[in-house]
């Protein structure tokens, strides 16, 4: 066990360097921060100050030796535009985005899994037509399009909801909403999948040989057999929403990671969008542990 | 006489399939009384377990229907029951176990949690459960039971998860017992330990027990009485003795005669040309021995069985001979070359000498190709053989001498029978003209009647051909019928070898002698014989 995650620890910290390295060479890419904070009848003096305080005016590789030098430190530069350390920026930021996306995820995976299950149970009944309908609609939906319209109909329309900003529980009805709907309908679709192949399976057979009532026979004796596939599609989902739910985060306001990521690259703030790719980077790296954990604890064939 | 246990009246049973309802099972009617056991014997699609699930509540309907029949349990009508009355008696009353107990336990679950729960959902209280759980597994022979309670299903080997299942079915000691081909799975010794531990079972509980089987060996050890199936339909029952000491029914007649073990033993003078000689073969899988040491000759136009239980190392011996894995030491010498020291090269030369037919038709045919494609493919691999302008000539004389015809050859596999599709795997390795070929396990999944025919086949293509077999089976009368010299293995040894009349009338080795006595013979007299032989034994 100890093997396995010193293993993972190993291949995910190369991984981490590599895209540091790609992402401190492209972000260059995006022009000189001088040109976006000084005014653009800004003296040559003044240029040379600014390129002298934020470290800009050595050769791109002197810079790169002293961002990994100070890495190692755990010293992740600071944010132009905030003057602050970049790490309290993001960290910031990035508790936002937790919030939203385990909110979202905890209602996901219970929505889905049991929903999945009841519409694999008979399957082409009427629940399964539902469900399998909804569940479609929602997985092929552009998120962008789903909150704009929410927007329209429930802010602006109805005027029950605030259109942006975090202040109260109303304001996190709607992005939560929004960004439940792909990966319910995703994972919905997984669940009843695996979940056929699960009740079809002879153990289920036995199970009603014994007299099993049909509700644990789902949910005892077919779910943890059929989660399997369910997991890597719910680590997946949630990978993509700590990396920042950036469209809806955008649409609606919210302070997450994902927002400040774009706002960062926009604002060629690259101490900020280093240190959001890095954390949650490390977010994603724990992320997948948890899942090949919890692989092992649902099906003890599997020992790392 | 007292109204039967379980009665099965007139039940038919249709299923809704995309092709048009398929008639399961036809005015079936038998019963059963305490303490006894009765057989259900047929082959495959016969509709033998059909009954069974419908008596378990097992038939999905829809796609399932019944729609005759009555089903008395105890006098009530179980198809007229609702629901919940039913799970009271599945498992407590009337229980069952299956063919394949690995794939038919929760591999999530720890075994003792799995048999508690049988228990529990009738109302046992969780504690008292466990610790009857305990002395049902040192019951059915489950050795340190409170730790094997603890484990999962895969941590234990075949015959011993059949126990388990066994203690989890007889939780609740019900009245009823009923096994679906509870023994196919295992090997011969593993079969007569579990029918005797099935047996003792039913004698000390005075359940009635129902098993289904396509054996007759199993019928003649274990049976009271027999009902025969074919297509849906009962042909004919009686006393187990009666049966096949003098069967009604052309059906049961000719599936009587196709056992196997019954025919003459090949007294072949013994080829003297060797064809292909191992010497000291070992194969290693990490710090697992697989083969220690496994010389045999294979002589020219011979037909040499290799048999032993699973994990003998039979398996690999064919693996290793056909170069689809590489041996961890000693020679194969064929022609004067050493097969494991080929270069790739001459290896492809080789391969078309040494071909292989399969146990699973269903999974060694590629379902995607026709059976054309299927057989020409070998001399797309090797060009020179045939020029493709004598393809399709040479894949219908091929189907013609397998017993099949050339319309056959634009059909998909999955248009044939498992014993055509043998068929078509034997015309694929006839393709290459080799001159030996190995077949594993390659009639055992096959029903007893289509066994007897691809035998006669495989038979007469040897000298058509001038083939030798290697033949590799757990199937003892099989062996018995068809092998010139037999080879015993157990752990990756050769236990003894000899001409098949030397094995199988004077085996030197008590492994082997134990493997015939365990190895069931479909007359029930003889089986009551060795029975009384084996009784005698454990007393002394």
């Amino acid at each position: 066990m100890q093997k396995f995650l010193a293993r993972r620890a190993v291949s995910s910290a190369i991984s981490l360097v590599l895209l540091v390295i790609a992402v401190f060479f492209l972000s260059r890419l995006t022009g000189d921060p001088t040109d976006l904070y000084l005014p653009v009848d800004a003296s040559a003096e003044a240029r040379e100050n600014f390129r002298q305080i934020h470290g800009l005016n050595d050769p791109l590789y002197v810079q790169f030796g002293h961002y990994m030098l100070d890495l190692v430190q755990l010293d992740f530069g600071d944010s132009i535009r905030r003057a602050r350390p970049a790490l309290e920026v993001v960290t910031e930021a990035f508790v936002w985005t937790l919030q939203l996306a385990a909110i979202t995820m905890v209602g996901v995976t219970f929505a889905a899994i049991v929903l999945g299950s009841l519409a694999a149970f008979r399957v082409g009944g009427l629940f399964d037509r539902v469900a399998t309908f909804f569940s479609l609609i929602g997985a092929s939906a552009p998120d962008f399009w789903i909150a704009i319209v929410a927007i329209v109909v429930f802010a602006v329309g109805f005027g029950w909801l605030p259109t942006s900003g975090t202040g109260t529980v109303w304001h996190w009805i709607l992005p939560v909403s929004v960004l439940f709907i792909r990966p319910f309908g995703l994972i919905l679709q997984v669940v009843r999948g695996s979940m056929i192949t699960a009740l079809s399976s002879a153990y289920v057979k036995t199970a009603r040989a014994k007299g099993v009532a049909p509700r644990a026979t789902i949910f005892v004796h077919a779910l943890r057999n059929a989660m399997l596939p369910v997991i890597t599609v719910i680590g997946d989902q949630a990978a993509g929403m700590l990396n920042g739910a950036v469209v809806v985060e955008t649409i609606f306001g919210f302070p997450g990671v994902g927002k400040l990521m774009i706002d960062s690259i926009l604002q060629r703030d690259f101490a900020v969008v280093l240190a959001s790719i890095m954390v949650t980077a490390f977010a994603i790296f724990l992320m997948n542990i948890l899942i090949d954990l919890a692989y092992g604890a649902l099906d003890p064939r599997i020992r790392y | 006489m007292s109204e039967p246990l379980l009665d099965v009246r007139n039940l038919s049973v249709t299923f809704h399939t995309a092709r048009g309802p398929v008639q399961a099972v036809k005015n079936v009617s038998w019963s059963i009384n305490k303490g006894e056991v009765l057989a259900i014997l047929g082959e495959s699609g016969s509709g033998k377990s059909v009954s069974a699930s419908a008596v378990m509540d097992l038939i999905d309907c829809p796609p399932g229907e019944i729609t005759s029949g009555e089903i008395y349990y105890r006098g009530k009508d179980l198809l007229t029951m609702d629901r919940l009355e039913r799970r009271h008696i599945n498992g407590k009353k009337i229980a069952m176990i299956f063919q394949d107990p690995l794939s038919h336990l929760n591999p999530v679950y720890k075994v003792g949690w799995q048999i508690e729960e049988t228990m529990v959902i009738h109302g046992t209280a969780r504690a008292e459960a466990r610790t009857a759980t305990i002395a049902l597994l040192d019951r059915v022979g489950i050795p340190e039971p409170a730790q094997a309670a603890q484990k999962y299903p895969h941590q234990f080997s075949g015959g011993q998860r059949q126990r388990l299942m066994i203690a989890m079915a007889l939780a609740l000691r019900p009245d009823v017992l009923i096994a679906d081909e509870p023994t196919t799975a295992l090997d011969v010794t593993v079969q007569a330990q579990i029918l005797a531990l099935l047996e003792e079972l039913q004698r000390e509980t005075g359940m009635a027990l129902l098993i289904i089987t396509h054996d007759l060996g199993v019928v003649a050890e274990i049976a009271d009485r027999v009902v025969v199936m074919n297509a849906g339909e009962i042909v004919e029952q009686g006393t187990a003795a009666e049966v096949y000491a003098n069967p009604q029914h052309a059906y049961t007649k000719r599936l009587i005669g196709a056992a196997p073990g019954k025919g003459a033993i090949h007294d072949n003078p013994l080829g003297t040309e060797p064809v292909l000689r191992l010497e000291n073969v070992s194969k290693n899988y990490a710090a697992f021995q697989a083969l220690k040491g496994v010389d045999l000759v294979l002589h020219e136009g011979e037909t040499l069985a290799i048999v032993g239980e699973s994990g003998s190392g039979k398996s690999t011996t064919a693996r290793l001979l056909l170069q689809l894995e590489a041996a961890s030491g000693g020679r194969a010498i064929y022609q004067g070359r050493d097969l494991f020291t080929l270069s790739p090269k001459e290896l492809y030369k080789m391969r078309r000498d040494i071909q292989m037919v399969f146990q699973d038709p269903t999974q060694s045919l590629n379902p995607r190709m026709t059976v054309y494609q299927l057989i020409s493919e070998a001399w797309q691999i090797h060009p020179d053989i045939l020029p493709r302008a004598q393809w399709r000539d040479r894949v219908a004389l091929l189907l013609e001498q397998v017993g099949l015809t050339a319309e056959h050859m634009h059909r998909h596999p999955h248009q044939f029978s498992g014993g055509q599709r043998q068929r078509i795997a034997i015309a694929r390795a006839l393709a290459l003209e080799p001159r030996i070929i190995v077949c594993d396990e390659a009639v055992s999944a096959l029903d007893v009647q289509v066994q007897a025919q691809v035998i006669e086949l495989l038979d007469r293509l040897k000298d058509e051909f001038g083939l030798s077999y290697i033949f590799i089976a757990h199937d003892l009368p099989v062996v018995r019928d068809f092998a010139d010299r037999v080879v015993v293995m157990q752990a990756g040894r050769i236990v003894e070898q000899g001409t098949t009349r030397q094995i199988f009338e004077a085996p030197r080795e008590a492994y082997t002698q134990g493997l015939l006595a365990a190895s069931l013979d479909p007359d029930p007299q003889i089986q009551a014989r060795r029975r009384e032989a084996r009784l005698a034994q454990e007393t002394v």
